[in-house]
């Protein structure tokens, strides 16, 4: 009997319990992208079959930090950059959770870097979604790690000189087990892509393109789009890491010049888990450790018995 | 000093095994019937310099390292380094040996490896002067070639024990009992033929007119040699602790090895992370999905831990950190004791902290407050930290196996089962109000689980409403806030209800002079008072372990109690006194301090002579690296 009912129940799902009953509206600007990523996962979930008590959306600081509270799921809104190493622990504290993590490009690919490469190369089996805005929004636009090389704001008033962050490569290279880009503008796609990354069994990076109407008027909307599984002008091969690199490789490259290349870009599916790793070397719980402390039945171990060799 | 008593100081170099051959040596005095008590001493250099471990063993209860020592065997440093290197650090071999003669007591015994260090550098060091002024027995012995003969030149430890049980005049029955726990086949056979010759050929080449022997005694009850990271790594596993994040950092690292080791075992996860700020997020995040999940560091590491300490305070997820504190700031002194971050631990992270610190002063309280932490941070939904530092961390003791023999604690505290959430109060649209202010008793409001039933809500580090949503009224931040903060008055009456142990009195009770100290101090202290009644003087103690919520009763009425306070602690700049006058403010005039922070302990002879020194106003300065800092107004 488990203590975690809202897990793995039969029923049909409305995408509208996904939508708080009761106030807060979203506070984002009008024409914000960050609609698109709280609309799709809004179609996804019901979609793959989940409800909103077996899902914990864990996000950072920004205005992408929001979601969850415009997701009517369990939520986490953490700080500014850690929203993975609180999401991948409470997968392993409770495996049968679905765990979603969000984030903004500051947030996941500056001040977090650090935690999105480890997580990437550990392959948690959770899913990451990035608001690329190309700026810092909630802090009124200041240059962000993707912010395109001469980007001007508050903060490099005269350009930056920095290039920017590719982030799907970096995140291929850092061991992800599937990385996508998709965008706002893009709904269909975008609700496919996140379906796909919540099901699958291991890291699923989703750099998500949303427009920033207020503070990055000089980006592109991100239209036109081309989804590169679609266009006959791209040939590669998903399930290849050396493809799938170089196919990464331009799609970061031609954004610069305003093409806007999305779709999958790597899918593995055979590589293990985290979770599975740690299972091998005998190192993760059999039964889910969050469930334990609700069975009467569990035997604890305790230091008494540890003492023969302090004898 | 007392003559009943032994402290054996083996010295060599780093990788000479200096650790295991002193926690055999350890545990066979414990076995004979002796309390025991170690200090091991680290070198500063990552390759190569030497170290040295003391065990110091009585018949009676020992609580410090004691006051220097009283048998010097002096394995040598056979890692002595290329000849190049001498040209920087001068003789490398005879440093285990002349480095340590200073704190050698009069009559104290010397052997050394005269298999590795040469007659010539011995003579160097005028051994045999010294000896003759301070009354040194010194035996040479060829522990080296001994152990060359009848096994392999690593086995010169073993050679040096024997020789020591010689002179000490003490069976061999609990060494070899020990040997052959952790050894077998020809390696056991070879090290018990090396201590059995080296036991006769030390009786056979020497007329011994040395005093010291071992001491004897005996235990009513089966003892256990355990350090303070042992401790707390127990405490936390019969708290039901089985999640651990961590990053390494000495002194922090045992306590996270011994669960890692511990916990595949015990159906428990243990994650090392990429960095600290990583460590505290995970535990935190495991904290979340309802798993008991602790994280730790010292004092570097734990600056990272800030923010996330900050963010359990306010999303009121229970968490239990553990501090090592080691000499600061910054890197400062890695492999040495200070009680330097206590101020730190108690307010970092921005805004006002509501979290809980306890100070363990000894191997018993490591485990008691431990256990303890995890019972308040899940009853009452708040971090708790548990203060310690290299000392403790790294000294064993010998204690009741009967202490560990107790139930285990895995209860989540104020977790609501998904039956209970039914009956809890929910908005309109069916979000739990998990930071319910209204019907929260002793200032908890239950939390549920994220995959329960009816559970769902909102945890954030911003200001938030009953469910959990960010929420800027004024009201609704004054109710939470408060509500909070004021679940440490609630815990302080807790603690003073059912732990009052957690501070320890000692010495006479009608005392006019009281000295204070906390944590790891406890030990050196308490001896101190102990013997200044013994000589006469009328003093008082105690060690406090509440940090935070503090004890306010208890320490006012210590302090009226006395005319004057000595308050001792491991820092220069008066940490713990500073705590005490904020929260009572008052005492200042009464307390003076004494404070060091040369990277080693405090000895019991130095708080002596600190109390002599300022009782009696004396125009001078204490011999010691020790500093005196007088009361307010003074």
């Amino acid at each position: 009997m488990s203590a975690f009912n809202a897990i793995g129940e039969e029923r049909e799902i409305d995408r509208d319990e996904f939508t708080p009953g009761v106030e807060p509206q979203p506070t984002w600007c009008p024409g914000c992208g960050d609609f698109g990523v709280l609309k799709s996962l809004k179609q996804a979930l019901p979609e793959v079959g989940k409800t909103p008590e077996e899902v914990l959306t864990v996000t950072g600081i920004g205005c992408s930090g929001k979601l969850n509270s415009y997701l009517d799921t369990y939520g986490f809104h953490t700080i500014h950059g850690r929203s993975l190493p609180v999401a991948r622990a409470a997968k392993l504290a409770n495996p049968e959770l679905e765990v979603i993590a969000a984030g903004g490009d500051g947030d996941g690919y500056g001040i977090g870097g650090n935690h999105w490469i480890h997580t990437a190369r550990e392959n948690h089996d959770i899913t990451y979604i990035v608001f690329n805005n190309e700026i810092f929004g909630l802090t009124k636009g200041q240059t962000s790690p993707t912010s395109p090389k001469g980007h001007k704001s508050k903060t490099q008033p005269s350009g930056s000189a920095k290039t920017p962050l590719r982030p799907l490569s970096m995140s291929l290279n850092a061991g992800a087990s599937y990385v996508a880009r998709t965008a706002a503008v893009n709904p269909n796609q975008a609700k496919e892509i996140i379906a796909e990354a919540i099901e699958h069994d291991g890291f699923a990076h989703v750099d998500f393109l949303t427009q920033c109407p207020t503070w990055n008027k000089d980006a592109r909307q991100y239209v036109p789009y081309i989804d590169v599984q679609e266009s006959d002008d791209y040939d590669f091969d998903v399930h290849d890491r050396r493809e799938a690199a170089e196919m990464m490789y331009e799609t970061e490259d031609v954004l610069k010049e305003g093409t806007v290349l999305t779709g999958r870009y790597y899918i593995d599916d055979d590589r293990p888990s985290y979770q599975q790793e740690k299972s091998a070397v005998g190192e993760m719980p059999d039964q889910p450790l969050a469930e334990r402390y609700f069975d009467e039945d569990s035997e604890w171990e305790r230091s008494y018995d540890l003492l023969d060799r302090h004898k | 000093m007392s003559d009943d008593e032994l402290i054996w100081r083996v010295a060599g170099g780093s990788g000479d095994g200096i650790d295991s051959t002193s926690q055999n040596f350890a545990k066979a005095l414990m076995r004979s019937g002796l309390d025991v008590f170690t200090h091991r001493h680290y070198p500063s250099r990552i390759r190569g310099g030497h170290t040295y471990v003391e065990i110091r063993a009585a018949a009676h209860e020992v609580q410090s390292r004691g006051d220097g020592y009283n048998f010097l065997l002096s394995l040598g440093d056979s890692f002595a380094r290329n000849p190049q290197e001498e040209a920087y650090y001068g003789n490398e071999e005879i440093k285990p040996l002349s480095e340590n003669l200073d704190e050698l007591r009069e009559g104290g015994i010397i052997v050394y490896d005269e298999g590795l260090v040469s007659e010539e550098d011995v003579e160097e060091i005028n051994l045999e002067e010294r000896a003759e002024e301070n009354d040194w027995h010194v035996f040479p012995m060829d522990l080296r070639g001994l152990a060359k003969e009848h096994g392999r030149e690593v086995m010169r430890n073993t050679a040096g024990v024997g020789v020591t049980a010689a002179l000490l005049d003490m069976d061999l029955e609990h060494i070899e009992d020990l040997m052959s726990d952790a050894m077998g086949g020809d390696i056991l056979e070879a090290n018990l033929e090396i201590l059995h010759e080296a036991y006769d050929m030390t009786n056979e080449e020497y007329e011994f007119e040395h005093d010291l022997r071992a001491p004897t005694g005996s235990h009513d009850t089966e003892q256990a040699l355990l350090s303070g990271s042992n401790a707390i790594a127990y405490g936390a596993i019969d708290a039901g602790c089985r999640f651990i994040a961590g990053y390494p950092m000495t002194p922090w690292t045992d306590v996270f090895t011994i669960l890692s080791q511990n916990f595949p075992d015990m159906g428990g996860i243990s994650e090392q992370v990429e960095d600290e700020i990583a460590a505290a997020a995970l535990a935190l995040g495991a904290s979340h999905a309802g798993a008991k999940a602790m994280s730790g560091s010292s004092g570097g590491g734990f600056a990272l831990m800030s923010e996330p300490l900050g963010l359990a305070e306010m999303t009121e997820t229970p968490l239990v950190l553990v501090e090592s504190m080691r000499a600061g700031p910054s890197t400062g002194l890695p492999t040495k004791p200070e009680q330097g971050d206590l101020e730190f631990v108690l307010y970092t992270s921005q805004g006002d902290s509501s979290r809980v610190v306890f100070a363990p002063g000894t191997i018993e309280e490591a485990y008691e407050q431990t256990r303890l932490a995890f019972e308040i941070a899940w009853d009452y939904q708040i971090p708790v930290i548990v203060i310690y530092d290299q000392k403790l961390s790294g000294e064993n003791k010998n204690v009741d196996v009967e202490f560990f023999d107790r139930e285990p604690a895995p209860d989540l505290g104020s977790t609501l089962t998904e039956e209970e959430l039914k009956e809890a109060a929910h908005d309109a649209s069916g979000k739990f109000k998990r930071f319910n202010y209204e019907d929260a008793e002793n200032n908890v409001a239950p939390r549920s689980l994220p995959g329960q039933k009816g559970g769902r809500y909102l945890a954030t580090g911003n200001e938030h409403s009953p469910v959990g949503h960010i929420e800027e009224d004024p009201d609704n931040r004054v109710a939470q806030m408060t509500r909070r903060i004021e679940k440490l008055d609630t815990i302080r009456d807790e603690l003073d209800e059912e732990h009052p142990s957690n501070q320890t009195y000692y010495g006479d009770d009608d005392a006019d002079y009281g000295i204070i100290t906390w944590g790891s101090s406890h030990g050196a202290v308490a001896e101190a008072v102990e013997r200044l009644n013994e000589d006469g003087h009328s003093v008082k103690g105690v060690t406090v372990s509440d940090m935070m919520p503090f004890p306010e009763a208890e320490m006012t009425e210590f302090l009226e109690s006395v005319d004057e306070a000595m308050v001792v602690e491991m820092n220069a700049t008066a940490q713990f006194r500073g705590l005490i006058q904020k929260e009572l403010g008052l005492f200042g005039e009464k307390m003076t301090s004494l404070l060091k922070y040369n990277g080693n302990p405090f000895e019991p002879a130095e708080v002596v002579e600190g109390y002599e020194v300022n009782l009696a106003e004396e125009d001078r300065e204490p011999t010691a690296q020790v500093r005196i800092e007088p009361a307010a107004g003074d």
